[in-house]
C-alpha cells in the first residue's frame, strides 16, 4: 500500500532517485507543452493562448480522479501523503502577490527553471528574481511576516468536506466544470487569434 | 513547418502530468513542486555561509538542525534536477535549445527583462508568504482536494484576470 516511501516499503536513496525520474516527466511535459514560452503562458490572461488551463486542469482532474480510485481501492493511504494545510489568509494575500508576479514576470517558478535551462534569458532573470524575492523573505521574516503566515489557520481542510459534499461529488462537478471551460476558451481562442496575429 | 513552433498536444500533456503526479504521491508521498526547491537551496547556501546564523533565525532554524543531512538534500531538489534535465532532453527534441529572450514584439529587450526581474521576486515573496507555488500548493493541493490550493487558484488565476487590464502594454 501507498505511499512506498513514507510507510517504509522504499529506502531514501531509492525515493531520491525516483524523485529524480519524476522530475524528469515534469519537466519533459512543460517544455514539450509550450510553458517555456512566455507568451504561450500569458496568453491565458488576454485570451489568445489558453495552453495554461487545459494542461493545469487536465492534470489537477486526472490527479484527483486517479487519488481518489486509488484511496477507494486501498492502494493508498492520503492520510500519509503530502497536503498542503490550509491558512487561508496569507495563501489569498500571497496568491496575489504570486498574480503581480505572473503577469509582469511572465512565469512561475515551475516554468521559470525549465525556460531558464532551455536558453531563456527572461526567465535566467526571473529565477535570479526569485531567488532574490526568497532570500528578502528570509532576512525579513521575523519583523514582516511571521505574524501573518500563521494567521487563518484551518488545519487540513478537504474542499468538498468544507463544501458538504462527498469527494465523489465534487470531482465530477469539478470535471463538467473543466469540460465547460475547455469548450468555452477553445471558442474564445478562435475569436481573439482571428483578429490579430500574436506572433507567438 | 517549424518543428520549433509545435508543441505536445495540451490535454495529453495535462493527463500525462497528473499521471507523474499520482506517482510521485504514490513512491514518495510528495507533490510536484518548484519554490519549495528554490528555498532548499536558499536555505543550504545561508546555512553554508554562516550556520550559527541559520541555526537561530526562524526562517531557516527548523532546516538547519540536523548536522549529518545538507539541507538542500531533499526530494524536491531532487525532483528539480530532473525537471531540468526534462526540459532539456525536450527542448532538445524539438530544436527549442538556444538563448533567446521571450516576448511580445512591441516591448524592448530591457523592458522584458527588468519586469521579469520584478516579476521574479513577487513570484519568490508570494510563494513563501503563501505556501508554495503555482506547481506544489495549487496543482498538487488541487489534486488531493486541498482547499488551499483552490485559494491559491482563484489568487493567482483570478488575481492575473484582474490586473491583466493594467499589464497588457507588456503582453499585446
Amino acid at each position: 500500500m501507498g505511499p512506498l516511501f513514507p510507510t517504509g516499503a522504499i529506502g531514501d536513496e531509492l525515493n531520491m532517485l525516483i524523485g529524480f525520474i519524476i522530475g524528469i516527466g515534469f519537466g519533459f511535459l512543460l517544455e514539450a507543452a509550450g510553458f517555456t514560452n512566455t507568451r504561450k503562458l500569458a496568453g491565458v490572461f488576454y485570451g489568445y493562448d489558453f495552453v495554461v488551463l487545459k494542461v493545469f486542469f487536465s492534470a489537477a482532474i486526472t490527479a484527483a480522479i486517479g487519488l481518489f480510485l486509488m484511496n477507494h481501492y486501498g492502494l493508498i493511504d492520503l492520510n500519509e501523503i503530502y497536503y498542503p494545510k490550509t491558512f487561508w489568509i496569507p495563501t489569498l494575500i500571497g496568491g496575489f502577490i504570486m498574480a503581480f508576479g505572473f503577469i509582469i514576470g511572465g512565469f512561475c517558478p515551475g516554468t521559470s527553471i525549465c525556460a531558464a535551462v532551455t536558453g531563456k534569458i527572461d526567465a535566467m532573470i526571473f529565477v535570479l528574481g526569485a531567488i532574490i524575492g526568497i532570500v528578502g523573505y528570509a532576512f525579513t521574516y521575523e519583523p514582516l511576516w511571521e505574524h501573518l503566515r500563521g494567521t487563518g489557520k484551518m488545519g487540513k481542510v478537504d474542499i468538498a468536506h468544507w463544501m458538504g459534499i462527498s469527494d465523489g461529488t465534487f470531482i465530477l462537478i469539478m470535471t463538467i466544470i473543466a469540460a465547460i471551460t475547455f469548450f468555452a476558451i477553445t471558442v474564445i481562442q478562435k475569436r481573439v487569434t482571428a483578429k490579430r496575429d500574436y506572433q507567438l | 513547418m517549424d518543428k520549433s513552433k509545435t508543441y505536445m498536444n495540451s490535454y495529453l500533456a495535462g493527463i500525462l502530468l497528473g499521471v507523474f503526479m499520482i506517482a510521485a504521491y504514490y513512491f514518495s508521498g510528495e507533490g510536484l513542486g518548484a519554490s519549495g526547491a528554490m528555498k532548499a537551496v536558499v536555505i543550504a547556501s545561508v546555512n553554508d555561509i554562516n550556520h550559527e546564523y541559520a541555526a537561530k533565525a526562524p526562517y531557516f532554524a527548523a532546516r538547519v538542525q540536523n548536522e549529518d543531512k545538507s539541507p538542500a538534500k531533499t526530494w524536491l531538489v531532487f525532483e528539480i534536477l530532473g525537471v531540468i534535465a526534462g526540459a532539456i532532453l525536450s527542448a532538445a527534441l524539438y530544436g527549442r535549445l538556444k538563448l533567446s529572450i521571450g516576448k511580445a514584439p512591441t516591448i524592448s529587450n530591457r523592458t522584458r527583462l527588468i519586469a521579469a526581474l520584478i516579476g521574479g521576486i513577487l513570484f519568490g515573496v508570494g510563494s513563501q508568504l503563501g505556501r508554495g507555488c503555482t506547481s506544489g500548493m495549487v496543482m498538487s493541493g488541487m489534486g488531493v482536494l486541498s482547499l488551499s490550493g483552490f485559494i491559491g487558484l482563484v489568487a493567482i488565476f483570478g488575481g492575473g484576470y484582474v490586473l491583466a487590464y493594467f499589464f497588457r502594454k507588456l503582453w499585446i
